[in-house]
Formats: C-alpha cells, sequence, structure tokens
C-alpha cells in the first residue's frame, strides 16, 4: 500500500464525524464517508480510499468491497458531468436505445465512458422513478423528461452541434 | 386542484399542487397539518394507535401487501433498554413505479408526520429516511423539512411537551436495486454490502445493529396520520372492494396521457388505463400489461374489468404490486420487453446465491438469442426450466429472482406465438430498421 496517504481536508472530516456521531461504530458511515469525499473530489481513488478506511477503523480491502458494491460510489475518475440514462422497461419502450447511440454520437463516447476534456461520463441508470415521462435521463443532479433526439444538443450546452 | 370535500376522499394527494411545487411547513399545518400529531401524542397511548392500525386493514404499499397493523405487532413493546428504529424505504427503483416520487417531492411533511406517529405506535427511539441517491430534490425537502420539525418541536426531545423523544435521520443511498429490499436495507443502512438477511429473526426483533426494526414504503406511512386521526371505519371507507384506503395508482408506456393518481383502493383496471391514462396512444392497441412494477405477471386486455385490489389481482395470477403499471402495446416486442427486464434483474443480483447470480444472466443470453433470430426450439424448454427453478420461493436467498421470472412465465403463457415467430423466422417481426 502507497505511503503517500493524503489526509482527510478538514472539511470532509467533520462531515464524516458528523456521521459518526449517531451510529454505534465508525465504520457503520462506510458509505456515507464514500459519499462524502466523492462529493468533494468527484470520485474515490485508491488513496482516498485508504484515508476513509484508516479514519473508520476498517481494512481498506473491506471498503473496497462495500464501495464497488454500489454503482453510484465511482472508483475511477468520471467527468464533471455524470449522465445517467435510463434504460428500464418503459423507457426503452419509449426509445431510450436510440436516444443513448444519438448521445454516443455526439458525445463522442460509448456507456461507462467520459469524454476526453472531461465534461461527461455517459452510464446506464435503473428506473428513475419518472417513468411517466419516459425516455429520462439525468444530468448531474438535474432530471430530464421527455428526452427526444432534437432536445438531446440542448442538453449538453455548447457542445451540441 | 384538490378542493376541500376531494381533500377528505383524496387525503395523500389533498397538498399536491398542479405546479407540483413542494408543500412547505407553513402551508401544511395551515390545511390541518401535524394535527394527527397532536391528537396522538400523549393522548393516545401506543397500543391505541396500534389498534386502530390493525382496525383500519392498512396493508403495506412497497409491493408485498402485508397488513401493516400485525407486522408492527411483533415489535416486543417490553421497555427493555436499548434504540428501536423505523426505517422510511424511499428507495423506489421498481421498473415502471414513480409513485413515491411524487409523494415525496409535493409533501414532505405527511411522510414525516406519518412517522412520527407509526415511531411513536411502535416506541421507536430513532427513524431513517433510506432514499435513493438519484433523488436529490427530495433529500434536499426532507432535510429541510425534518429541521424545521425539529425547531418546532414536532421532532427531538419531548415532542410536543410529552414524555416521547425521536431523532429522524436522511440518509441517502448510492445505488443498487437491491438495497429495496427490506433487509438488504438494513445492511445498507449499517455501512455494509446490501445483502439480503436469513429470515428469521426478522427484522421487527433484529433489525437494524441487531435492534428491532420496522421498514415501510414511503405511502404506507404517507397513511398513518390520517388513519390516527380520522379512524379506521372513515379509512375503510374510502375503499370500493375488500382491501381499505386508496391506491397511488400509476400507468406508463405508449398510452396518451401517463401518469400517476390517487383513486380509491379497487378501482378497475379499465377506469385507470382509459379515463385516467386516457387510453392507448394513437395508432397503438393494448397487448397486455404488468400491474405493478416490472416483477409483477401480464394480465391482459381480458383483465381489464378487474378490480385493481391485492386479493383480485393476486386470484388472476399477478400481483397488484406497487400498482403502477406497465403498457404492452401492440407495436412493442414482447420478447425485448422481458429481455430488458431480465437484463435489469441480471445486472441487479446483489450475487448471494447462485440461481439468481448465474440464472438470471443465462436467462437474459437466452432471451437475447431469440430476440436476435439466434433461437432454437429448445429455448423455450430452457426458459421453462428456468422459470420452474429459480422462480420458486425458497430457492433463492430473496424475492428478486422469483419476481425475475414473473414476467417472463407469464409472457411465455400469453404471447408464446411471438416467441415462436422469433425462433421460426430466424429474425424479430417487430424490427424495422432497428426500431422495436
Ligand atoms: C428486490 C426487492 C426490491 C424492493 N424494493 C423496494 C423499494 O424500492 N421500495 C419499497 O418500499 N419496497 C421495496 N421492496 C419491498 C420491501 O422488501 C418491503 O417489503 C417493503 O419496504 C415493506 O414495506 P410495506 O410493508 O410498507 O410495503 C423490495 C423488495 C424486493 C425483494
Ligand atoms: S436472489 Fe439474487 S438478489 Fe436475492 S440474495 Fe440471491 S443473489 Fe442476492
Ligand atoms: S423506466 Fe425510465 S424512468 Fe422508469
Amino acid at each position: 500500500m502507497s505511503e503517500l496517504i493524503p489526509v482527510l481536508s478538514e472539511q470532509e472530516l467533520r462531515e464524516i464525524d458528523a456521521e459518526i456521531t449517531h451510529v454505534p461504530y465508525r465504520a457503520a458511515v462506510a458509505i456515507d464517508a464514500l459519499k462524502i469525499v466523492q462529493a468533494h473530489r468527484g470520485w474515490v481513488s485508491d488513496e482516498s480510499l485508504q484515508a476513509i478506511a484508516r479514519h473508520l477503523e476498517m481494512s481498506a480491502e473491506e471498503l473496497d468491497g462495500i464501495a464497488t458494491f454500489y454503482n453510484l460510489i465511482f472508483r475511477r475518475p468520471v467527468g464533471d458531468n455524470v449522465i445517467l440514462l435510463c434504460n428500464s422497461v418503459t423507457c426503452w419502450i419509449k426509445g431510450c436505445d436510440s436516444l443513448q447511440q444519438r448521445i454516443s454520437e455526439q458525445l463522442g463516447i460509448g456507456l461507462g465512458e467520459t469524454t476526453p476534456d472531461n465534461r461527461y461520463t455517459l452510464l446506464p441508470v435503473t428506473c428513475l422513478g419518472a417513468c411517466d415521462k419516459a425516455p429520462v435521463m439525468m444530468v448531474g443532479e438535474e432530471l430530464h423528461e421527455d428526452v427526444t433526439e432534437q432536445s438531446l444538443p440542448t442538453l449538453f450546452g455548447e457542445r451540441g452541434e | 386542484m384538490n378542493d376541500a370535500t376531494a381533500s377528505l376522499d383524496r387525503p395523500l394527494t389533498r397538498n399536491v399542487r398542479a405546479d407540483r411545487k413542494p408543500t412547505d411547513l407553513a402551508a401544511y399545518e395551515a390545511n390541518g397539518g401535524y394535527q394527527g400529531l397532536r391528537s396522538a401524542i400523549g393522548k393516545l397511548s401506543p397500543a391505541d394507535c396500534l389498534q386502530i392500525l390493525k382496525d383500519s386493514n392498512l396493508r403495506g404499499r412497497g409491493g408485498a401487501g402485508f397488513p401493516t397493523g400485525m407486522k408492527w405487532s411483533f415489535v416486543p413493546m417490553d421497555d427493555s433498554p436499548g434504540h428501536k428504529y423505523l426505517i422510511c424505504n424511499a428507495d423506489e427503483m421498481e421498473p415502471g413505479t414513480f409513485k413515491d416520487r411524487l409523494l415525496l417531492e409535493c409533501d414532505p411533511h405527511q411522510l414525516i408526520e406519518g412517522m412520527i406517529l407509526s415511531a411513536y405506535t411502535i416506541q421507536a427511539d430513532v427513524a431513517y429516511i433510506f432514499i435513493r441517491a438519484e433523488y436529490h430534490k427530495a433529500t434536499q425537502l426532507l432535510r429541510e423539512a425534518v429541521a424545521a420539525c425539529e425547531e418546532k418541536g414536532y421532532l427531538g426531545n419531548n415532542i410536543l411537551g410529552s414524555d416521547y423523544s425521536l431523532k429522524m435521520h436522511v440518509h441517502s443511498s448510492a445505488g443498487r436495486y437491491i438495497c429495496g429490499e427490506e433487509t438488504a436495507l438494513i445492511s445498507s443502512l449499517e455501512g455494509k454490502r446490501a445483502n439480503p438477511r436469513a429470515k428469521p429473526p426478522f427484522p421487527q426483533v433484529s433489525g437494524l445493529w441487531g435492534r428491532p426494526t420496522i421498514v415501510n414504503n414511503v405511502e404506507t406511512l404517507c397513511n398513518v396520520h390520517h388513519i390516527i386521526e380520522r379512524g379506521a371505519d372513515w379509512f375503510q371507507s374510502l375503499g370500493l372492494t375488500e382491501d381499505a384506503g386508496t391506491k397511488m395508482y400509476g400507468v406508463s408506456g405508449r398510452v396518451k396521457k401517463p401518469g400517476c393518481w390517487e383513486l380509491p383502493m379497487g378501482t378497475p383496471v379499465r377506469e385507470i388505463i382509459e379515463d385516467y391514462a386516457g387510453g392507448m396512444a394513437d395508432g397503438y392497441a393494448l397487448r397486455g400489461f404488468l400491474p405493478g412494477g416490472g416483477s409483477t405477471d401480464f394480465l391482459t386486455p381480458e383483465h381489464l374489468d378487474l378490480a385493481m385490489d391485492y386479493d383480485t389481482i393476486g386470484k388472476a395470477g399477478s400481483r397488484m404490486g406497487t400498482g403502477t403499471m406497465i403498457i404492452l402495446d401492440d407495436k412493442t416486442c414482447p420478447v425485448g420487453f422481458v429481455k430488458n427486464l431480465m437484463e435489469f434483474f441480471a445486472r441487479e443480483s446483489c450475487g448471494f446465491c447462485t440461481p439468481c447470480r448465474d440464472g438470471l444472466p443465462w436467462s437474459a443470453q437466452v432471451l437475447d438469442d431469440i430476440e436476435r433470430g439466434h433461437g432454437l426450439p429448445e429455448d423455450m424448454d430452457t426458459l421453462a426450466r428456468q422459470v420452474t427453478f429459480i422462480g420458486a420461493m425458497g430457492n433463492t436467498h430473496c424475492a428478486l429472482a422469483p419476481g425475475a421470472m414473473e414476467p417472463l412465465q407469464s409472457a411465455m403463457k400469453y404471447f408464446r406465438e411471438d416467441f415462436e415467430r422469433h425462433i421460426e423466422g430466424k429474425a424479430c417481426p417487430y424490427c424495422t430498421g432497428g426500431q422495436h
């Protein structure tokens, strides 16, 4: 393991410790801590993982087993905006496959990939609970409903051709 | 949208505004909010509240329809030391389900009031709202609402001057459908991988951190303060059939007006699809529907006059599930439809047990072969065997895998000729230039 374990920032520690106050043991906040660090750094690097594990008094291996279980904990760098494209059944009926093709053409990335300028990462996601507005997708924290191939370019700002 | 009379028979959505803007604490109180809490805390005993809930015949709205009062009655009520927990399941991820989002985003205080009274009934001192990560707006609203309640004395120590205290936390999850299964949810809340747990022990006795725990769906909990305030008879009178109350019903797919509506429990399927959802979109005909999310069996147009309640839909060979229907139209390939669902369940398997971890990707592969025109006649027997082995409750550790088999087995029953046309014609008959 690397000796270069960076300390977590004061802010990150404060937020993690606030979670620890209401659980019976430190490792119980593993998921909260991963999310806190990810909110500050965009993703969870090996170094961050080790620092969190130390702070929670658990092994990095166990924490990694938890981190990799959850699809919204990123163990690889992602772009500034993560696109979550719903590909569950109603969105499939309403054409999410062709939307995905259009997004891939427009941004030049497939599922799981990030644009070279680091602006976008494209990921599939489970039913977003907005099936009456299918097809839907999220860009960052923003939900976009009734998406059409025509409306796609506007979602990606000046990137749209 | 809701006038004063409508508000009594549409309790869950009485504060839902036409523009879907959230109802804040002041507006919630102005419309009678927290009166249920005031009329109960310190005035009714927990046992009184439990009796009202039992008499009301409220059944869990998370999918299984288990009687809520009975579920709560298993919580030990001695005053041995240690925490007891109430958890709200706001993980809504069942494909085709979009009802809890509406309740969370439009009226967060209704849920919180329901949770306080539920927690009071089982004498829980800590409550969690476990909410899926993608529901950013609802998470924010709930956190603000909890803070506002603490300030008002609805939450925290000695609620409204009584000797009852409750702390409430909002936990934002990190993805994975399996977190919605209640024992997996508890594992996840403990900071672990979300693997389901063996029952017994049941969570009511040994749940979060080994302590008595109740997990209920958002919609279930939203009903509680109305029931305690207005009584079991009132609640029973809302339903059209044996099942009590109202229900959040939804329709998605190729209908004219997809949406979600609070209607009397037992409203006929036809009324929901034709009157509320406006009927099929122009140029499409109804072939079938999943009554309540991706893990329920298909029903067909011959079932349109059935009442949407737990028992009626159960007797027809499906489940009401979450009450949000997914429509299969005549231009959408049933094999592709089921394949999409199977790929979802295969992806979301937690990996704990073999029939699910290995069986679901196998089923998805067979369906993919058939859909692409590479299927063989014996593939139908393979699928039938998978349905038998994986679909049987008890062969797997939780209900995810049996749920995954429900749309498949019913599609093979009702749309068998579609599978056969794929196999005989060596192509998908619905594919026109890549479109299904
Ligand atoms: C795989 C799986 C996923 C589930 N997802 C959810 C969910 O997202 N929300 C929910 O309320 N119940 C879900 N359930 C049902 C819960 O296990 C549990 O029965 C429910 O939360 C109990 O609440 P209720 O009694 O109020 O219905 C799921 C069950 C399974 C097997
Ligand atoms: S049935 Fe699937 S999801 Fe459930 S415990 Fe087994 S592997 Fe996990
Ligand atoms: S299927 Fe896409 S939001 Fe539900």
